[in-house]
C-alpha cells in the first residue's frame, strides 16, 4: 500500500522538492531527503531535544512532526541560523566560546533551542534558563557551560 | 512506524466526517499521536492533518471567563498575561508541563486526550497483555512496577495514571469541554477504567474537541498548580495539586475552596471531600493536614505506588496553605512550619 507523496518544503529560505511516504518524520526528511544531516536523531520520540528545528520561528521537535505536516511552513535548521557571508550565529560563538559540548551530538538542538529561548525572553536567570533549556538533555553532561553561553548570547542580544 | 495515509483538512466538517472511519485518527499537534505510532500503540491507516486550520485556535478571555480554541498550542495559552492573572493555576499547568518545544506543538484539545505513560501500555511487543490497548487481555501493570501507577480510581483492569496537567487544574475549576455535538463538564468528560479502560472519555468515535469554556470565580483566579516530580523540570507528576482558595473578610476563614489531584488517580481527581470538610473552617496548618488526608480517601496501594498516599495530601495541604499565605501575608507566621 506504500505510495510516496512529493512535498515542497521551505527549508532555511530554498525550497526542496522531495518524494517521501507519508510517515516520514520531517527529521528523516531533512536528513534523509534533503540531505540536511545537521538536525540529530536521538531518542526519535520526542524526550531528549536533539532534533530541534524552527517552524515558522517557533522551536519544535522535528521527530514528532510529520513532512507533510509542514509544508507550507517555514523551516529552520542548524544549517540555516550563521550568516549569508558564513558568520556564524552569535549563540553558536557563544557555544564554542564557553565550551559548551563535549561530543557535540546534543549541540545543534542546544543551539536551535537557545536561539529560540533567547527570542521567547526566558533568559531572566540562570533559573529561567535552565527550566526553559530543560527539553535539551546533553548525556556528557555540558550543562554548566551551556547555561553559560545561552546567558552571554542573552546578553549580547539586549546590548 | 507502522505505514497510512496522510490527508490534510480543508475544514472541519471534512475532518470530522474522515474522522469517523474506524482507523482514523485526528493529527493536531502530534506529540502524541506520533510518539505512540512509533511506539505500536496508534495503528492508524489514515492520518488527517487538522493543525492546519483556521479558527479553532483563538483565547478569549471576559469577565465572565475563558474561551480556548482546540487548536490553541500550550504555549500559547501558559504565556498569555490575561489567563495568567484570571487563571494562574491554568497557567502554571502548562507551563510545568513538557518542554517548551512539546509546548509549541501540542494544542490543547490534544493535551485533554494525551494517553497514559503507563509503561505496559506503551511497550505492546514486550507486553502483549494490556486492557486498554486490548481490551479482555489482562494488566500487565498489576504485579508488576507500579511507582507511578495510579492509587485511585482504579480497577481490577487498569491501574494506569492519567499524567496530564492541564486538565487538573480544568476539573478543579469546572471548566467545560466543547465538542462539535456537545458541551461536556470536564469531570464527566473523562472516564474511571472500571471494567473498559479502553474507553477514555465519553467521545465518541468522529466526535471533534473545538473548545474549552473555564468560568471566571474568585477562587480560579486565587490558585496554585504545584507540581512534585522526580526532577525539577520535564517529568510528569509524582503528584499534583491544583488549588483555588477565597478567605472571608477576616482573611482566616474559609469561603471557597477546589482541589483537584494530579499523578495519583485514573483521571483528572477532584477532592470535593477536601473542600466540603474546609470550607467554613480557618486556615490553620494542622486542620488543613487533617483534612487535605481525605483526598486519598479510598485509595488502594499497589507496592510501589505507596508513597503517593502520604505525599498527595501534603501536596494537597502545601498548595493550599501557599495560596492563603499569599492572601493574607498575616498567616505567614502562623503557617511557617508547614508551608
Amino acid at each position: 500500500m506504500t505510495r510516496t507523496i512529493r512535498l515542497s518544503l521551505d527549508i532555511n529560505e530554498r525550497r526542496y522538492e522531495i518524494d517521501v511516504e507519508p510517515r516520514v518524520t520531517l527529521l528523516d526528511a531533512l536528513r534523509d531527503h534533503a540531505g540536511l544531516s545537521g538536525t540529530k536523531k536521538g531518542c526519535d520520540q520526542g524526550q531528549c531535544g536533539a532534533c530541534t528545528c524552527h517552524i515558522d520561528g517557533q522551536r519544535v521537535l522535528s521527530c514528532l512532526t510529520l513532512a507533510a505536516q509542514a509544508e507550507g511552513r517555514k523551516i529552520t535548521t542548524i544549517e540555516g541560523i550563521a550568516a549569508a557571508n558564513g558568520d556564524l550565529h552569535p549563540v553558536q560563538l557563544a557555544f564554542i566560546e564557553h565550551d559548551a559540548f563535549q561530543c557535540g551530538y546534543c549541540t545543534p538542538g542546544q543551539i536551535m533551542s537557545a536561539v529560540a529561548c533567547i527570542r521567547e525572553g526566558r533568559t531572566g536567570s540562570d533559573e529561567e534558563i535552565r527550566e526553559y533549556m530543560s527539553g535539551n538533555l546533553c548525556r556528557c553532561g555540558a550543562y554548566n557551560s551551556i547555561v553559560a553561553a545561552v546567558r552571554e548570547a542573552a546578553e549580547m542580544a539586549d546590548a | 512506524m507502522l505505514d497510512f495515509s496522510y490527508t490534510r483538512a480543508r475544514s472541519a466538517e471534512e475532518a470530522r466526517a474522515a474522522a469517523g472511519e474506524p482507523a482514523a485518527r485526528l493529527l493536531a499537534g502530534g506529540t502524541t499521536l506520533l510518539d505512540l505510532a512509533k511506539c505500536g500503540v496508534e495503528r492508524p491507516d489514515t492520518v488527517i492533518d487538522i493543525s492546519h486550520l483556521d479558527g479553532l485556535s483563538d483565547i478569549l478571555v471576559d469577565g465572565t471567563g475563558a474561551s480556548i480554541g482546540a487548536l490553541a498550542k500550550m504555549s500559547a495559552v501558559a504565556d498569555r498575561a490575561d489567563i495568567r492573572h484570571a487563571f494562574p493555576a491554568v497557567s502554571q499547568s502548562l507551563s510545568l508541563a513538557a518542554s517548551q518545544q512539546l509546548r509549541n506543538m501540542a494544542t490543547i484539545g490534544g493535551n485533554l486526550l494525551q494517553r497514559t505513560r503507563c509503561p505496559y501500555f506503551r511497550d505492546p511487543a514486550t507486553f502483549p497483555d494490556c486492557n486498554k490497548r486490548n481490551p479482555g487481555s489482562g494488566c500487565a501493570a498489576l504485579g508488576g512496577v507500579t511507582r507511578n501507577q495510579a492509587i485511585l480510581g482504579t480497577s481490577d483492569h487498569c491501574i494506569a495514571t492519567y499524567h496530564g496537567d492541564l486538565a487538573v487544574a480544568l476539573v478543579a475549576f469546572d471548566a467545560t469541554v466543547r465538542t462539535d455535538r456537545r458541551e461536556v463538564p470536564i469531570d464527566a468528560f473523562f472516564l474511571t477504567p472500571d471494567d473498559r479502560p479502553e474507553q477514555e472519555t465519553v467521545l465518541d468515535k468522529g466526535e471533534m474537541i473545538t473548545g474549552l469554556t473555564i468560568p471566571a470565580t474568585v477562587a480560579a483566579r486565587q490558585s496554585t498548580y504545584l507540581k512534585v516530580r522526580d526532577r525539577q523540570s520535564y517529568e510528569f507528576a509524582a503528584a499534583s495539586a491544583a488549588i483555588g482558595l477565597d478567605l472571608e473578610a477576616d482573611g482566616v476563614t474559609i469561603r471557597d475552596l477546589r482541589v483537584a489531584l494530579g499523578g495519583v488517580a485514573t483521571k483528572p481527581w477532584r477532592a470535593r471531600t477536601v473542600e466540603a470538610a474546609l470550607i467554613g473552617k480557618p486556615v490553620r496548618p494542622e486542620i488543613i493536614a487533617e483534612a487535605s488526608r481525605l483526598a486519598v480517601e479510598g485509595a488502594v496501594s499497589h507496592g510501589g505506588n505507596h508513597y503517593k498516599i502520604e505525599l498527595a495530601p501534603r501536596v494537597v495541604a502545601r498548595a493550599i496553605l501557599t495560596v492563603a499565605a499569599h492572601l493574607n501575608p498575616d498567616l505567614n507566621p502562623a503557617l511557617g512550619e508547614t508551608a
